[in-house]
């Protein structure tokens, strides 16, 4: 089996505290530390993993620039067979619909039987699969958190709904599907590992290679700024010790201590 | 201003609270508007769901169906495709099915997407500005969104009021007949239930909650201890049953348990619209995080900006020597 993961480089939740530059109208994007997308990587794994069993090839691709190569080349480190950049000024201002289209531009210029992608980013909207596979005109789930070849024209899958619940559906191959967090253990990757596939190339494509041509943006963002949500908590403030013997107190008043 | 429809979430014949949220959503993006409540389902079920909805919106177009006795967003899509007129906007409830949804309807009815918007702030240049959430609520973000030919708007739960009034005497339209393509190449088997593990967190009074933030998962252990001096449960966020640190049936939050304690204590928990989601009951809330821009802190009654890996073993001794 084919398959096609969707990669894409973001700041790193795990290291960075996110928060307002000093004009208040965007993040600050100094000292981030940009990774994979942890929805990402739970997606590779899951390729990587149905690969093993029934053999095949895992491409992960990401819209970006030549800075994207170390999230492509961390995941080909954990197993991936092949990574592409696609890279053009013209697809620098994009909306999801954009990177959509981008992607399906690609995708119909080669043959996957399966197409993966994280079911969202921290910035994003969990856009990406939805609609690419309606771009594609190809069936669709959201959310799946197992995966399961029944044969070369077959997946059964199950979603994450709401409560715990697992939604089952057997889906048709070729299809795309946005993966959930916790679907599978992502296996670590070793600096050895990243070593080895540090001189891979990776060939990078732009919209004349891919056929690509834009078609104007449906969701600008203006600003951002910081979200005002309720009154807010009473800050304990003073020492640790002082903040321990505050709460305790509270803990007591509000039946916290049995 | 384009025409605007709700999409109606019901499950067995019982509707969703969304659905009188959407109204209050849609008068906010035109104070004018009267809303159209589009119902999918079963024939049965649709007829109930009518009847209800009836009385709080003027205009009410179903869809019955057998192939739609489950809502399976691939045969559902199809369907809203072919039922939307062009330029519409659709309002759709931001939940696991809307996920499934709203980018691909967005595509086959070429309209713009919108995903879990929490505000609207009026027309400028034609075009809606709406107003959503970054980095798990951290921060917010102004879009303009292109409604010239429409749009898919998903809608955050709870975040706008439910329209009470129930003034409405609507009309029901019946579409069924208009509907005759119910294929897909996706097909629902069945849902699995969340299973019941060994500790059941919805019945706990006191429950503490453990994020992300804890780091390491050797020091889980410290929890459950700083939970046995309190008396209470440890249940914990996503984060920490993907990676398998505690079960699932320990996760609070939409894809988890709603829980109804009276006092959660939440450690290293950023504060997501899913974990907090499933938290019921107004308890008191008590987080402590190390950063002072976590959102959990805007909706915890008593805030505290510290390391969790140094607090909890002195918060736990102080408790034990208090008793």
């Amino acid at each position: 089996m084919d398959i096609l993961v969707r990669v894409k480089r973001v700041p790193d939740p795990a290291e960075n505290e996110i928060r307002l530059n000093s004009q208040g109208n965007d993040i600050e994007k100094d000292d981030l530390v940009y990774s994979v997308n942890e929805w990402d990587n739970y997606a590779v794994e899951e390729a990587i993993q149905i690969v093993d069993k029934v053999g095949g090839s895992v491409t992960v691709v990401s819209v970006g620039t030549e800075e994207d190569e170390d999230i492509l080349r961390r995941e080909m480190a954990m197993g991936a067979t092949k990574g592409v950049l696609l890279s053009d000024t013209v697809f620098n201002n994009a909306d999801g619909r954009k990177i959509a289209s981008i992607l399906s531009a690609f995708v119909s210029k080669n043959k996957f039987d399966l197409i993966l992608c994280g079911a969202q980013t921290d910035e994003g909207a969990g856009q990406q699969g939805g609609m690419l596979a309606a771009l594609l005109d190809l069936p669709y789930a959201a959310l799946v958190n197992m995966i399961e070849v029944i044969d070369e024209k077959k997946l059964k899958i199950g979603r994450e709904i709401e409560g715990g619940n697992q939604e089952i559906n057997e889906i048709e191959l070729p299809c795309v599907l946005s993966i959930q967090t916790g679907i599978n253990e992502p296996r670590y990757v070793s600096i050895r590992g990243i070593r080895k596939v540090a001189s891979v190339e990776i060939p990078s494509l732009g919209a004349a290679d891919i056929g690509f041509s834009d078609s104007g943006l449906r969701l600008q963002r203006l600003e951002y700024f910081q979200p005002e949500m309720g009154e807010g908590a009473e800050m304990l403030e003073g020492s640790n010790e002082e903040k321990v013997e505050k709460l305790v107190e509270l803990l007591k008043a509000k039946g916290g201590l049995k | 201003m384009a025409s605007i429809f709700t999409y109606i979430t019901h499950k067995k014949g019982v509707v969703d609270d969304s659905a009188l949220e959407l109204i209050s959503a849609a008068k906010v993006i035109d104070s004018d508007c009267k809303p159209t409540a589009i119902i999918l389902g079963s024939p049965s079920e649709v007829a109930q769901v009518a009847d209800e909805m009836a009385k709080s919106y003027t205009d009410v177009i179903t869809v019955g169906n057998d192939a739609l006795n489950y809502p399976n967003a691939e045969v559902y899509r199809k369907v809203l495709a072919a039922l939307l007129p062009s330029h519409a906007l659709l309002l759709v409830p931001h939940d696991t099915f809307g996920m499934d949804l709203s980018p691909g309807l967005s595509i086959k009815t070429d309209s713009s997407f919108a995903s879990d918007v929490v505000g609207f702030e009026g027309m400028e240049g034609g075009k809606l500005k709406v107003i959503r959430q970054e980095y798990g609520g951290t921060v917010s973000t102004r879009s303009l969104c292109d409604i010239a030919n429409g749009a898919i708007i998903n809608i955050r739960a709870g975040v706008f009021k439910a329209d009470e009034s129930k003034a409405q005497h609507g009309a029901i339209v019946d579409k069924s007949s208009d509907i005759q393509d119910f294929s897909s190449k996706r097909t629902f088997v069945e849902v699995i239930e969340a299973e019941i593990g060994e500790v059941d967190i919805t019945k706990s009074e006191i429950l503490v909650s453990v994020g992300r933030g804890i780091g390491e998962e050797e020091n889980i252990e410290m929890v459950h201890t700083l939970a046995k001096a309190m008396g209470g449960e440890v249940a914990c966020s996503r984060p920490i049953v993907d990676a398998k640190w505690l079960e699932k049936s320990r996760q609070v939050g939409t894809s988890g348990q709603t829980v109804k304690p009276k006092v959660y204590l939440a450690l290293g928990i950023s504060g997501s619209f899913q974990h907090m989601g499933g938290i019921k009951g107004n308890p008191f809330i008590i987080a402590i995080n190390k950063n002072p821009n976590a959102p959990i802190f805007q909706m915890a009654d008593v805030g505290v900006v510290t390391d969790i890996l140094e607090f909890i073993p002195a918060l736990t001794e102080k408790i034990n020597q208090a008793q």
